[in-house]
């Protein structure tokens, strides 16, 4: 057969459509412990999981913010984990029409015999793990694989690894009911041109999505999260328009229309450009035939953590800051973002050599 | 690089979208010496250049019928050929605003080791054969590669072989100037329903479009050229509709938006068939980034030949029901077709032949 067609099939075309609502987008909370804690830390506050509570709830509480968005990734520990009052933060998300998401990778190692080159792990008792999250109320899954652009990279035994590996996790979670999100990030690190990502980022995709052919993925019931095509990040910078422009080109090659959404990570990038980029996507005069919205961590979060800074007292601005990028990215997805919810925090870039996260 | 940008390539760009106007298609009059022997042997007409030109001369200068087409198929012997008062019919063509396009592949051999698979050859001295015919004034061309369903067929072999095929010649038309049309045939032939050959399709076309980026070919200039999904010959009918779904969700899930446009083939249906699949296909609701148009041979000349049966006399007759199969695929492109040109001689006769080799 083509696609798989198990007993979840109508359920993963409904959500994974759900996701790609216009208008709405996704917010990445899925920081693994180690990972948070250097947001944490940045600002001063100790890595407990009291405080990693305390921050996810300063976020899932935020009036008005959860009607931005469509779904949140989770870490496993946050899925479990409740409101200070008791709430389960599943049912918080849950009546406000928000679907739980939950990362499933376990990270990433070195490819031996490469230049620093990795593959994700996370496969073993995979389909006994999505079958538990399923349980505790998630809907979709995330699982991000890296890719560098050098000299001689990505190699083909790289993109080849990462590709197999999305598509394996990607039918696994669809045979447990998880709709899931296909991440192929290639890093912005390097002085290399838009031209060079472009390229790259081309050739990745269609490897992707001649994987996920061959493993009899439902892509209909999938989302993309892919890198935008822009400038290695020593390079010149180039304009939201050429960024949308190279983008847009990128996946009108590569991504079939079957696909619901594409829903961007952010990278390096910071919240503004994140969401001029987004927007620029989505006021260009193309046919797109997938929607084009966010998953953001860092650009949906940066300047809410700087403003809370770990304080009770902070808690209604840093809300107030969080608000604010979720309207704004919601606006990007409808090209009308009309700029101008970017304080100095917001134009922080967020870029992080070699991140690892 | 991922796609390759040559010199031609604003011009590919522009040339594809051309034949992916709404409203028109494609004339695949690109039949062999030995194929069109057939054809005229069927009404009787020896198989002399005479007659071979006098047949194109017939289909090409039917009033109206070019504005209803944005390219034709040639075979070389009629890229060169001209009416009986002298014009070259590249000529002919190019003034009825339609795009002249060459058959560029040198047929089928079997793949040892396998049952009865082939690949495609065509590609020795093929850039050369190119520049020629691109100074002749071909624009376009057409290479056809040939799948069938079976216990184990098609193999993966028999898979990458005529996907990799595709993508060389794809690759080698857009260095000079011509827009390659991708063929993948998968043959209508056997008793399997349309989810086996909808589950073929989308492994087929997923594999040429992974060989198309692998050889940098720029897809904008490109158009594809595949089997509507059907049940085999040897099962049950379905409804246009039905066709009409299976057939867009398959390409949904296989062909990127870049592809201007899908120019199906008609492999053995007969000629309402043809038009009111793709009329199906036009009136359907989804999401459909490229024009679906028709690249049709036998489909849109039977009842035409018939008609001719090869006298001087019945020209007339015949150039009329060309152009009525002509407007009625016109209206299909745009999902308006009544099916008021089902009257004609031989419309609904069955075109299929048993493991149709031509």
């Amino acid at each position: 057969m083509s696609a798989f067609v198990g007993k979840y099939a109508d359920e993963l075309i409904k959500n994974a459509k759900y996701i790609a609502t216009p208008g709405k987008g996704i917010l990445a909370a899925d920081e693994s412990t180690g990972t948070i804690g250097k947001r944490l830390s940045s600002i001063n506050v100790e890595n407990m999981e009291s405080n990693r509570q305390v921050l996810r709830e300063l976020l899932f509480t935020s009036p008005n913010a959860l009607s931005h968005l469509s779904g949140v990734i989770l870490f496993e520990e946050t899925l479990y984990q409740k409101t200070s009052d008791g709430k389960p933060f599943v049912e918080v998300l849950q009546e406000n029409s928000v679907l739980p998401g939950i990362k499933v990778d376990k990270g990433t190692v070195d490819i031996a015999g490469t230049n620093g080159e990795t593959t994700t792990q996370g496969f073993d008792s995979l389909g006994t793990r999505c079958q538990q999250y399923y349980k505790a109320g998630a809907r979709f899954a995330k699982w991000r694989a890296v890719l560098k652009i050098g000299p001689n990279e990505p190699s083909e035994l790289s993109i080849q690894q990462n590709a197999q590996g999305l598509a394996r996790y990607a039918i696994i979670c669809q045979e447990s009911g998880l709709v899931p999100i296909v991440e192929p990030e290639v890093l912005t690190d390097g002085n290399h041109d838009i031209g060079k990502c472009a390229a790259v980022t081309e050739t990745l995709l269609a490897a992707v999505y001649k994987a996920l052919n061959d493993h009899h993925v439902l892509l209909e019931g999938t989302l993309l999260k892919p890198n935008m095509v822009a400038p290695g990040s020593d390079s010149p910078k180039v304009a939201p328009e050429v960024i949308a422009e190279l983008t847009v080109r990128a996946l009108r090659r590569t991504v079939p229309a079957a696909v619901p959404g594409i829903v961007f990570l952010s990278g390096g990038q910071s919240e503004e450009e994140a969401t001029l980029n987004l927007n620029a996507m989505n006021k260009l005069e193309v046919l797109k035939p997938w929607t084009l919205s966010f998953s953001f961590g860092r650009a949906l979060q940066q300047s809410t953590l700087k403003t809370w800074a770990g304080k009770k007292e902070n808690v209604a601005a840093a809300q107030s800051a969080f608000l604010a990028r979720c309207k704004a990215n919601s606006d990007a997805t409808l090209g009308k973002y009309a700029g101008g919810s970017a304080d100095g925090l917001a134009s922080e870039s967020l870029y992080v050599k070699g991140y690892k996260y | 690089m991922s796609a390759f940008c040559g010199k031609y390539q604003d011009e590919l760009i522009a040339n594809a979208a051309y034949i992916g106007t709404p409203g028109k298609g494609i004339l695949a009059a690109d039949e062999s010496t030995g194929t069109i022997g057939k054809r005229l042997a069927s009404i009787n007409v020896e198989n002399v250049e005479s007659n071979r030109q006098a047949l194109r001369e017939l289909l090409f200068c039917t009033p109206g019928a070019l504005e209803c087409l944005s390219g034709v198929i040639l075979f070389e012997e009629t890229l060169y050929q001209k009416t009986a008062s002298g014009k070259p019919f590249v000529d002919v063509l190019k003034e009825g605003g339609v795009l002249p396009g060459i058959k560029v592949d040198k047929g089928t051999v079997e793949l040892a080791g396998t049952n009865g698979e082939t690949t495609t050859q065509g590609l020795d001295g093929l850039a050369q054969r190119c520049q020629q015919y691109y100074s002749a004034g071909a624009r376009f061309a057409k290479w056809r590669a040939v799948l069938k369903i079976g216990p184990n067929e098609p193999s993966q072999l028999a898979i990458n072989e005529n996907a990799n095929g595709l993508a060389r010649y794809a690759i080698i038309c857009q260095e000079n100037g011509l827009v390659p049309i991708v063929e993948p045939e998968i043959l209508v032939d056997g008793s399997h329903d349309i989810d086996r050959c909808a589950d073929v399709t989308e492994r087929v076309l997923a594999a040429c479009y992974k060989a198309l980026n692998d050889h940098h070919v720029l897809l904008e200039g490109t158009l594809l050229k595949p089997n509507m999904v059907t049940p085999g010959s040897d099962a049950k009918k379905v409804t246009p509709e039905v066709i009409a779904k299976y057939t867009v969700r398959a390409l949904q899930r296989t062909t990127p938006a870049a592809v201007p446009a899908i120019v199906f083939l008609s492999g053995g249906q007969s000629e309402e068939e043809a038009t009111l699949n793709l009329n199906a296909m036009n009136k359907l609701k989804g999401k459909k980034p490229w024009s679906l148009s028709f690249s049709f041979g036998r489909a849109l000349q039977q009842s035409t030949l018939k008609t001719w049966a090869g006298k001087e006399e019945n020209v007339k007759k015949a150039q009329s029901a060309f152009l009525s199969r002509c407007k009625a695929n016109s209206e299909a492109t745009l999902g308006t077709y009544k099916g008021d040109a089902a009257k004609g001689e031989g419309v609904s006769e069955s075109l299929h032949v048993k493991d149709y080799k031509y």
